[in-house]
């Protein structure tokens, strides 16, 4: 037993922080210490730099770009990336997509498809939410029917995020009604820009605009989009979210939040002192920092384990990360809001000309409590806390 | 980075499980709790035989040259036992300190706690010390060429049948003072011992020590306190991660057995997700009990110290959700004192409070600073 990274990992670890200190652009950098999601252009920029390095589809096999790393690197870099705090890789394009068409997809399609994702010269979004079809993915209704060298598609797809971004949709059908739910689903790509496609905004409670409706009219789709075969959709679906091994811990990004946390309650005064010498809250922060750690080296077994027999099928454990880091990224973002305390009451966005030129608040203060009220969405999204308890008991636990 | 056992980890935790499942059954427990010595000297000379008494001693000194992990998985499995014998307190607390000791006491002692003959103590809690391990009022006074040792201590783990006490005992300062306080070795006969039974089925004791004749073994001595308890809280973690997997393993054969309204009550997903969260708190308390023994060999004493608490914390956490549900989930049987489940409960309990409950730590985590620096 060794719980140590090897020297030649902690030489990478050097490696990936001096390389995205140079190489990220500083206005990104500072957009998001101050907890704010990056803009297009920041997401685009930044991943081209990446790509340039041979570093943006860590996931993907050389073959296709892929860095070949070990599991090991591939957190070391995750986590880089989250501490800088640097924009991830677009995950539609390089975890969630991209896998996909390299598992199912055509040759033809891995050589139109898999170089562009990865340069992120087209923008993919997830089609798979619907208005019915939430936690029960597999009750989707949206239907692709064959009419010659064409699929056309009507219905509906909603929380459809940064939609308004996508030049491409990856999409469940349903391609046959007559079948059991999980076996008449295909598995469909999509470009946004099709005549009866309408992209309507979802305004979140927070005020901003990350997710969308989009609905199909008699939208015509080349056969040769359909990834994989007619009606094996759910095996795609499956693998795609079987892949979301990691994603959802983000320990880096909270350890950043925590020192970001750190920051601002040494600057915010409360009975007379700075809020970090209340036990109170102090004590709270702590609580936080301890399921941390263990999320850490949570994260680190299923790294080692992964490392000896990646078999690539779920465990307990990825719903364990799942539950256990989305709680712990909305415990942070509710202490940060608190540690504004009145100040928190403020709306809007320091960096938009004006917005603070009467020094308002804080500049630290805008957006926490938007923060806070986003990220409730991280229990709901990604198969909710609740259906992860689910896969727990019947798939781990036989119950 | 490795999390599996080596070969000889294996091997070795494979034949503890296989004696324990052996000898150490919840029916064959009760009968090893009615000797007179409240617990199995049978077990014990078992212990020695297996080579468990001797294992993190070095090769050297007579020991079997075991470092913390073989120690810890030890402790793991005595904890899915729930063995009363006093292992914890010889080989973890009393063998820490006598690893650190001169050569020669070494040479003389480290062969007779390998094979069974002698057990040791750790006397440390005072009335008002609480969790403190700095907070001393037992003196320690020279007296010619050696020294006396006075002062009462209390909750003493197996103090009523150890052979050697290791004691804290103040020669300088103020009763919270970091400095000033010596590690001392005391011998049985220079002390008396009032044994009794604790909650969780093991044994402890009041102990008064009256110009008590002492060995030093540690002038400055609670660095080395600090160090010997950073190990134990590891070995105490992985006791508890031994008792909670016990617990809901237990629990979960439980939901798929027992009927209720037609059906068995592991088909409730309110208690579905119960026992998931039972799950979640398990995998994160094997997590830390890793983190502890990397914890425990920092050399830094301040990480050492963050570190420890911070698994005190998390194991405590845990440990209380673990037992609690356990004995929720099976309802009134786990009430009882014949079924095993309770036991678990009190003795993550009881595992909890030694050396400062979650509570304490994390208090003692806060002041300073957590876990995570500030840029």
């Amino acid at each position: 037993m060794d719980l140590n990274f090897s020297a030649a990992d902690l030489a990478f670890r050097g490696e990936v922080r001096a390389f995205i200190d140079g190489a990220l652009p500083a206005a990104t950098r500072a957009w998001m210490v101050k907890g704010k999601s990056p803009t297009k252009p920041m997401v685009v920029e930044w991943q081209k730099i990446l790509n340039a390095k041979g570093w943006a589809v860590p996931e993907w096999p050389v073959e296709w770009g892929g860095p070949g790393w070990s599991a090991a690197r591939k957190y070391i870099f995750r986590e880089e990336l989250q501490m800088a705090p640097a924009p991830s890789p677009l995950g539609f394009n390089v975890n969630m997509c991209g896998p996909v068409i390299i598992q199912y997809g055509t040759q033809a399609q891995k050589e139109r498809f898999l170089p562009r994702m990865a340069n992120l010269d087209d923008w993919w979004c997830q089609g798979f939410s619907e208005p019915g079809a939430g936690s029960d993915l597999a009750g989707l209704k949206c239907r692709a029917v064959r009419d010659g060298d064409e699929w056309v598609i009507n219905g509906q797809k909603t929380w459809t995020t940064l939609a308004q971004h996508a030049d491409w949709i990856f999409l469940l059908c349903r391609t046959d009604p007559a079948a059991k739910k999980q076996e008449g689903i295909s598995f469909i790509l999509c470009p946004m820009n099709l005549p009866g496609m309408t992209v309507r905004p979802i305004i979140t409670i927070e005020g901003g605009h990350e997710v969308n409706e989009v609905f199909f009219d008699d939208v015509r789709v080349p056969a040769d989009l359909l990834v994989g075969e007619e009606n094996k959709g759910w095996d795609c679906a499956k693998f795609l979210l079987g892949n979301e091994r990691f994603g959802q811990a983000r320990v880096g990004a909270s350890r950043e939040r925590i020192r970001r946390l750190k920051i601002i309650a040494r600057e915010s005064m409360d009975g007379g002192e700075p809020l970090i010498q209340d036990p109170d809250f102090r004590r709270q922060m702590t609580e936080i920092e301890v399921e941390l750690k263990a999320l850490e080296m949570t994260v680190m077994r299923v790294i080692a384990a992964d490392m000896k027999r990646s078999d690539g099928k779920p465990n307990p454990t990825t719903s364990v990360l799942k539950i256990k880091g989305t709680e712990i990224q909305q415990g942070v973002s509710e202490l940060l809001m608190k540690a504004a305390g009145p100040y928190a009451w403020v709306d809007g966005d320091p960096d938009e000309e004006g917005s603070n030129e009467w020094d308002l608040a804080p500049d630290w203060a805008f957006g926490l409590a938007g923060t806070y009220f986003n990220w409730r969405k991280q229990s709901i999204y990604g198969g909710s806390n609740e259906i992860q308890r689910n896969i727990m008991a019947k798939a781990f636990l036989g119950l | 980075m490795d999390f599996d056992l080596t070969e000889d980890q294996s091997l070795l935790v494979e034949s503890v499980r296989r004696m324990l499942a052996d000898q150490y059954g919840f029916e064959q427990r009760k009968t090893h709790m009615k000797s007179i010595e409240g617990w199995s000297t049978a077990m014990w000379a078992a212990y020695a035989e297996q080579g468990l008494l001797g294992l993190p001693f070095e090769e050297a000194d007579g020991g079997f040259g075991g470092g913390l992990t073989d120690t810890c998985l030890i402790a793991e499995q005595m904890g899915r036992a729930l063995t009363v014998e006093p292992w914890f307190t010889t080989v973890v607390l009393g063998g820490g300190f006598l690893r650190r000791a001169a050569t020669d006491l070494r040479a003389e002692l480290v062969p007779r706690v390998a094979d069974g003959s002698l057990k040791l103590a750790f006397a440390q809690v005072e009335r008002q010390s609480r969790y403190d391990l700095f907070d001393v009022t037992t003196t320690a006074k020279q007296d010619g060429d050696g020294w006396v040792v006075s002062g009462r201590k209390g909750m003493v783990l197996h103090g009523d049948t150890a052979d050697r006490m290791f004691v804290t005992a103040r020669h300088a300062g103020g009763q919270r003072d970091r400095g000033g306080i010596g590690v001392f070795m005391v011998e049985e006969r220079h002390c008396t011992a009032r044994g009794f039974r604790t909650v969780d089925g093991a044994r402890a004791a009041e102990v008064e020590f009256d110009r008590a004749p002492a060995v030093l073994i540690a002038e400055d001595g609670l660095p080395m306190v600090e160090a010997v308890v950073a190990e134990a809280i590891a070995a105490l973690a992985f006791e508890a991660v031994g008792c909670m997997e016990m617990a809901h393993a237990m629990t979960l054969d439980y939901m798929k057995t027992r009927q209720q309204f037609g059906k068995t009550i592991g088909s409730f997903q309110a208690l579905q997700h119960r026992a998931a969260d039972m799950l979640i708190a398990l995998e994160q308390a094997r997590s830390m009990s890793f983190y502890a023994v990397q914890a425990a060999s920092d050399s830094d004493a301040d990480e050492r110290r963050r570190g420890a608490a911070a698994v005190k914390v998390q194991i405590g956490r845990s440990g209380r959700l673990i037992g609690q549900q356990s004995i929720q989930l099976h309802g009134g049987i786990a009430m009882t004192m014949e079924y095993a489940c309770g036991h678990y409960f009190k003795r993550l309990t009881m595992n909890d409070s030694l050396f400062g409950g979650a509570d304490h730590h994390i208090r003692a985590l806060a002041d300073e600073g957590g876990l995570v620096q500030a840029a």
